[in-house]
């Protein structure tokens, strides 16, 4: 049964100074399995998704990711160890292309000898950004095009086909359609989807209702820097969650956070 | 790939709206700036109808060209063009370098005290600065120069990359602590007389040859290298880089080292094709290799430029300079005009800019 679990936090609490921003957060996911992460805003989903990418370090508590416990000294490290996030801020380099992007930092090189003047293999790298698009089935017209003369839709793709290209263990999303219009956002939801169809985990911190119940099976609520409600879709329906959003409501077992 | 051409969501991509390359502009500035001083040859009155490039009356060189003045322009700006080349890579990085000028400066009266020779028509070298250094294979001399290069370009990135001050403060610094070594090596006294090996390095064409060879490495380097690549994210979106893995401090240390290794090198041709090092070398020297990058269509805002644009903005350069003495405009009236060029270069790069940004 362990073996089935992907990502565990146990009382995983930071505090900066005086303010509690996420406290004793114990929450789990298994392979295969997308998780919405909801609350208002200043709730902790945000702390709660830099504890465990390493952006920040935690006061206290576990992470246990892949059956092994783990203290990411940045997200480079949460990177190697295989989890993928794409940040609000996309993190892109704005005047070079997709390939590029996609690479960035892991190059596939040439003639490794030359140290820092080693050679890019740009056609390894563009064939392996063209298997990544069609993958993930992301449509971007020219991936020889800068970022820079790309939409918000497309440079949002070019961010999730950048997780989804190097088969990471676990994908975080923190609000990836927040900027996007309706025909962006749809497209991305496509990529959750197709995600979702190859078993690969993801957290997705949401803001959108319709979009959290289209997407995922599980939606975990945080309010005041705690988990108050951890609820199946099946079993719950959007005035339910906003009640646990709003603390109308709280759900049995998390009577801390009331 | 064919359906990639239609995509969902607004993904359409329109080829006839790509922007050309920005070198094709600089070229077309080229060829325009060209031009327009041939017709001021037919134009104005003194002239009496000269023309800049073509010389279809002598003929010596069995070209129409008037390969005299062609050579002088290129020569002109080939040394200043090394050092813009170091410093394309420093502003594509988001950085900038002022220390060039005076670095060649030291680099030059440093380099000659270990080229120099020992017997000038049978007498001692009467500006001799070691005893001890006559004579040195030539190898010596470049290897020092090179070395005393990289030794401050490390002490430009190591300011920059770990105690964040703004590269133009730390370079500024450099700028005259530079000039200041260049003084106290020799107490102001010129250093000359260079052995036969070393007096060749910069005889001639061979500081062309030397620009057109570094411009040919470094367009390789800057394009098809992990360095290369590195220092357009770095200068892109420095924080994206760091995200991504890349090590941004040891990069910027690398990218001023080789800077100021280039600019130590252009000290070397420069020293050796005036036969003299002189505390005063490289006078203005960081600010036209800097006025030659951004010309070429190098961003200070980093991320955008390449060693092509530079070169060709090191040729606009050649030509304006060489035009305005062809034209016989006064010395004075050459440097206000100079200023003029390169802040519209910058204002048109922008203008561009925008608009590419715009319409997307």
């Amino acid at each position: 049964m362990t073996d089935d679990i992907i990502l565990e936090t146990r009382g995983l609490t930071k505090h900066y100074g005086g303010v509690h921003a996420l406290n004793d957060a114990n929450f789990t996911l298994r392979k295969g399995e997308h998780v919405a992460i909801m609350g208002d805003n200043g709730a902790g989903k945000s702390t709660f998704v830099r504890q465990i990418t390493g952006v920040e370090q935690r006061t206290r508590g576990d992470i246990i990711f892949d059956g092994e416990p783990v203290s990411f000294d940045g997200p480079l490290d949460a990177r190697k160890a295989g989890i993928e996030t794409v940040f609000q801020t996309l993190a892109l380099a704005d005047d070079l292309d997709v390939p590029d992007n996609l690479f960035l930092g892991r190059e596939k090189t040439k003639l490794d000898w030359l140290g820092p003047f080693r050679l890019l293999d740009y056609k390894a790298m563009r064939q392996a950004t063209l298997d990544g698009l069609e993958k993930t089935a992301v449509k971007i017209p020219n991936i020889r095009n800068t970022i820079r003369n790309m939409s918000g839709g497309q440079r949002q793709c070019v961010a999730i086909a950048r997780t989804a290209t190097f088969h990471s263990k676990l994908t975080i999303m923190d609000e990836p359609t927040a900027a996007l219009g309706v025909q962006e956002t749809a497209q991305v939801e496509n990529i959750i989807r197709t995600l979702k169809d190859q078993g690969e985990p993801l957290i997705l911190v949401s803001h959108n209702m319709r979009q959290v119940f289209d997407l995922v099976d599980r939606i975990v609520v945080f309010r005041r820097g705690r988990i108050c409600a951890n609820l199946r879709k099946e079993d719950t329906d959007g005035q339910d969650v906003v009640a646990y959003i709003t603390g109308a409501k709280t759900q049995e077992g998390y009577e801390d956070a009331a | 790939m064919s359906d990639t051409s239609e995509g969902i969501g607004g993904l359409k991509y329109d080829k006839s709206k790509k922007a050309w390359p920005n070198e094709f502009n600089v070229f077309l500035a080229l060829i325009i700036i060209i031009l327009i001083f041939e017709a001021l040859g037919q134009l104005l009155p003194y002239m009496k109808g000269q023309s800049m490039l073509f010389d279809f009356n002598t003929n010596r060189d069995g070209t129409i060209l008037n390969m005299a003045r062609i050579k002088i322009m290129i020569l002109q700006v080939a040394i200043i063009g090394i050092i813009s080349l170091g410093v394309t890579q420093v502003i594509i990085s988001g950085g900038i370098d002022l220390s060039s000028g005076p670095l060649v400066g030291a680099s030059a009266m440093i380099v000659m005290s270990f080229a120099q020779t020992e017997l000038v028509n049978g007498q001692l070298n009467p500006k001799a600065v070691f005893d001890w250094a006559f004579d040195m294979p030539v190898l010596v001399p470049i290897l020092i120069g090179l070395a005393f290069g990289a030794f401050i370009g490390a002490i430009n990135g190591t300011l920059i990359a770990f105690t964040g001050i703004p590269p133009f403060i730390a370079t500024l610094g450099m700028f005259l602590i530079c000039r200041g070594i260049a003084q106290w090596w020799t107490r102001g006294q010129p250093v000359s007389f260079p052995t036969e090996s070393f007096a060749f390095i910069g005889s001639g064409m061979m500081p062309v040859v030397w620009f057109l060879l570094l411009a040919f490495v470094f367009h390789f380097v800057l394009k098809y290298t992990v360095y290369g690549k590195h220092t357009y994210a770095i200068g892109s979106n420095e924080e994206a880089a760091r995200m991504s893995g890349i090590n941004v401090r040891r990069h910027k240390i690398l990218v001023y080292m080789i800077a100021s290794m280039l600019a130590a090198f252009a000290a070397i041709v420069l020293s050796s094709k005036n036969l003299t090092a002189q505390t005063g070398m490289g006078l203005f020297y960081e600010l036209f290799a800097i006025a030659m990058a951004v010309i070429g269509g190098v961003s200070l805002q980093g991320g955008r430029g390449s060693i092509i644009g530079t070169v060709l903005g090191a040729c606009v350069f050649g030509v304006i300079q060489s035009g305005f003495i062809y034209i016989r405009l006064d010395a004075f009236y050459q440097l206000m005009a100079m200023g003029s060029i390169i802040i519209s270069a910058v204002v048109l790069d922008q203008w561009r800019q925008k608009r590419a940004t715009s319409r997307s």
